[in-house]
């Protein structure tokens, strides 16, 4: 493993954020359809500096919460609030990886990274930032290549390295990993965690995969319908798990068995462990 | 595992030319075989591009040949069908007589300043159109009606209020380049990839800048498509306003000489707009490629 080189005096400190009784409903397929509400009555403290992950089942409302906190999304009803001051609309003192790399095909990955960074920074200034980042990211070598030059694994890590860019001290990610290989993707869990060393932000990721929760986060959350409620009621959060152990955690270790048997049975996936459900 | 792909950076830095080995070095892990094959597939390019033209002139030499052969043999008379030779001569003819490089040029001079002209407001209302839902509701309607108006009723009027002069000319040009070209922008930039914009959105761009940086180069290449497709139209409107009013030019030139029963010059008018609507095509064609190459 090698140690991220740290990257001084430009990131952010890390940032709380606080979710209370967010609520958000979509408009039905037709003007017919009464509104489909995704989320009701999530409230969630994060620590600054905490990893946090969010899980459920597809449709559960993840990325909407998401991009509640990013401010793409603005909720119908409760508040959103980073260190302490309500959102208004997108905020800079956030950074969003999306599920897709969403890299400009025209631009070199280089020139990629360099859209992360804050507006009038100078020239000089962008350069060396984007050097380090690239660095960090291990693509110093594809700095000139175009997006549909490099493997999707590189794309995503310039993805993040894009949203590193600006030094956020609440980092988002949707689903960073979900479309890679089962290697690369450990490979990249591995250099998230690194980089969380390097440039110690409040991390909020989307995943699918109670794996990858585990291995990352400080505590999952596991969002969901309630049962007996219908599913156009709204997700709410079933669940907060706090995982026990420091990072880097052992992939292999046993007594995440039973966190990750109650997971997946959250998610409604059988696992033949004897496990009591909530 | 952050190690081993250190190890793998510096197996690419050990070769010589670095973007080449990065492909292979990416293919040789099964990430990406497109690094690879997309390299071939322009060496390929290359060594059959010469083959590509060549073919292309095989068919317009067939053309003369019949031509030359259905003249010779008297098939046609020649007062249906002036040979190659004599439509050469003729050329020649109006060249010593000092009018083909003027009516040559004062064709392709308008063409050019209509298709500027066109081409310049069809990208300026397209790009209003397609990025503002309220222009678009204000203006689509009336630019509908406007485009269905055939190109030739216009002719009347032109002549009515700007008189049978340079500016009616190239004023029926404008009309017929700048349809084209605001119908290709209006589209792609309301069809532009969402998540490119919301991207933009995210990272902080403002509404100009987000039109400058993601907007217009993702829409580049539908951009230089209505040009092509505008410069064509030019052409088409060119000969419509020299062939109602003018004194000079190529569609002069083809209504004057059969009036006179100058066969002969009609064929030679036609063969001059082919040759020129086609250099013209290619020219945009290479404008094309090279964007095409940077943008996308």
């Amino acid at each position: 493993m090698t140690s991220a080189t740290a990257i001084p005096g430009r990131s952010a400190p890390a940032l709380s954020v606080s979710l209370v009784d967010v609520e958000r409903s979509f408009a039905g397929a037709t003007s017919k359809d009464p509104p489909r509400r995704v989320l009701r009555d999530v409230s969630l403290e994060i620590t600054p500096g905490e990893i946090v992950a969010l899980i459920g089942a597809s449709g559960s409302g993840k990325s909407t919460l998401l991009r509640q906190v990013g401010g793409l999304d603005v909720p119908d009803r409760g508040s959103v609030r980073i260190d302490g001051s309500a959102l208004t609309g997108i905020d800079q003192r956030s950074a969003i990886a999306f599920q897709e790399p969403r890299l400009l095909p025209w631009r070199s990955i280089e020139a990629n990274v360099d859209l992360g960074l804050p507006k009038g920074t100078p020239r000089g200034e962008r350069r060396d930032r984007v050097a380090e980042l690239l660095e960090l990211v291990q693509l110093t070598d594809a700095a000139s290549l175009r997006p549909r030059q490099v493997s999707g694994g590189m794309a995503q890590r310039a993805s993040l390295a894009r949203a590193l860019a600006r030094g956020p001290g609440v980092l988002l990610l949707d689903e960073p990993f979900g479309a890679l290989d089962a290697l690369t993707r450990l490979t990249m869990q591995d250099l998230l965690l690194d980089i969380h060393a390097a440039e110690p932000a409040t991390i909020l990721f989307v995943t699918h995969d109670v794996e990858e929760a585990l291995y990352l986060a400080d505590r999952v959350v596991l969002l969901g319908v309630e049962s007996g409620y219908a599913s156009n009621s709204g997700a709410v959060i079933r669940s907060v798990i706090t995982v026990p152990g420091t990072r880097p955690r052992d992939r292999g270790d046993s007594s995440l068995a039973h966190l990750r048997a109650e997971l997946l049975e959250g998610l409604g996936v059988s696992t033949h462990h004897p496990v009591h459900t909530f | 595992m952050a190690e081993n792909a250190q190890k793998h950076d510096l197996a690419a830095d050990s070769t010589t030319e670095s973007a080449a080995s990065l492909v292979q070095y990416v293919s040789g892990y099964g990430y990406s075989a497109a690094g690879t094959a997309l390299s071939q597939r322009r060496r390929g390019a290359i060594h059959s591009k010469r083959w590509v033209i060549a073919l292309g002139f095989v068919v317009p030499v067939l053309l003369l040949g019949g031509w030359q052969f259905i003249s010779a043999t008297g098939l046609v008379p020649a007062y249906r069908l002036p040979s190659p030779t004599s439509v050469w001569l003729a050329g020649i003819d109006l060249a010593a007589r000092g009018q083909l490089g003027p009516y040559v040029g004062i064709s392709v001079q308008r063409v050019l300043i209509g298709f500027v002209a066109g081409a310049g407001i069809g990208l300026v209302i397209g790009s209003l159109v397609g990025l503002s839902r309220v222009a678009s509701a204000f203006l689509v309607p009336t630019i509908g009606a406007f485009r269905a108006v055939p190109s030739l009723a216009w002719v009347p009027l032109l002549i009515l209020y700007l008189g049978i002069n340079e500016d009616s000319k190239v004023t029926l040009i404008a009309i017929g380049a700048l349809f084209p070209v605001y119908t290709t922008v209006a589209g792609a930039l309301r069809h532009v990839d969402p998540h490119l914009v919301e991207l933009g959105r995210a990272y902080g761009l403002g509404r100009l800048q987000l039109l400058r940086q993601v907007q217009l180069p993702a829409v580049v290449p539908s951009i230089v498509s209505g040009l092509r497709l505008a410069l064509a139209q030019s052409w088409l409107f060119l000969v419509a306003a020299e062939l109602i009013a003018a004194s000079m030019g190529l569609g002069f030139l083809l209504s004057d000489s059969a009036n006179n029963g100058r066969l002969d010059r009609t064929f030679l008018a036609i063969v001059l707009l082919a040759v020129l609507g086609k250099t013209t095509d290619a020219l945009i064609g290479l404008l094309e490629m090279h964007l095409l190459k940077r943008w996308t």
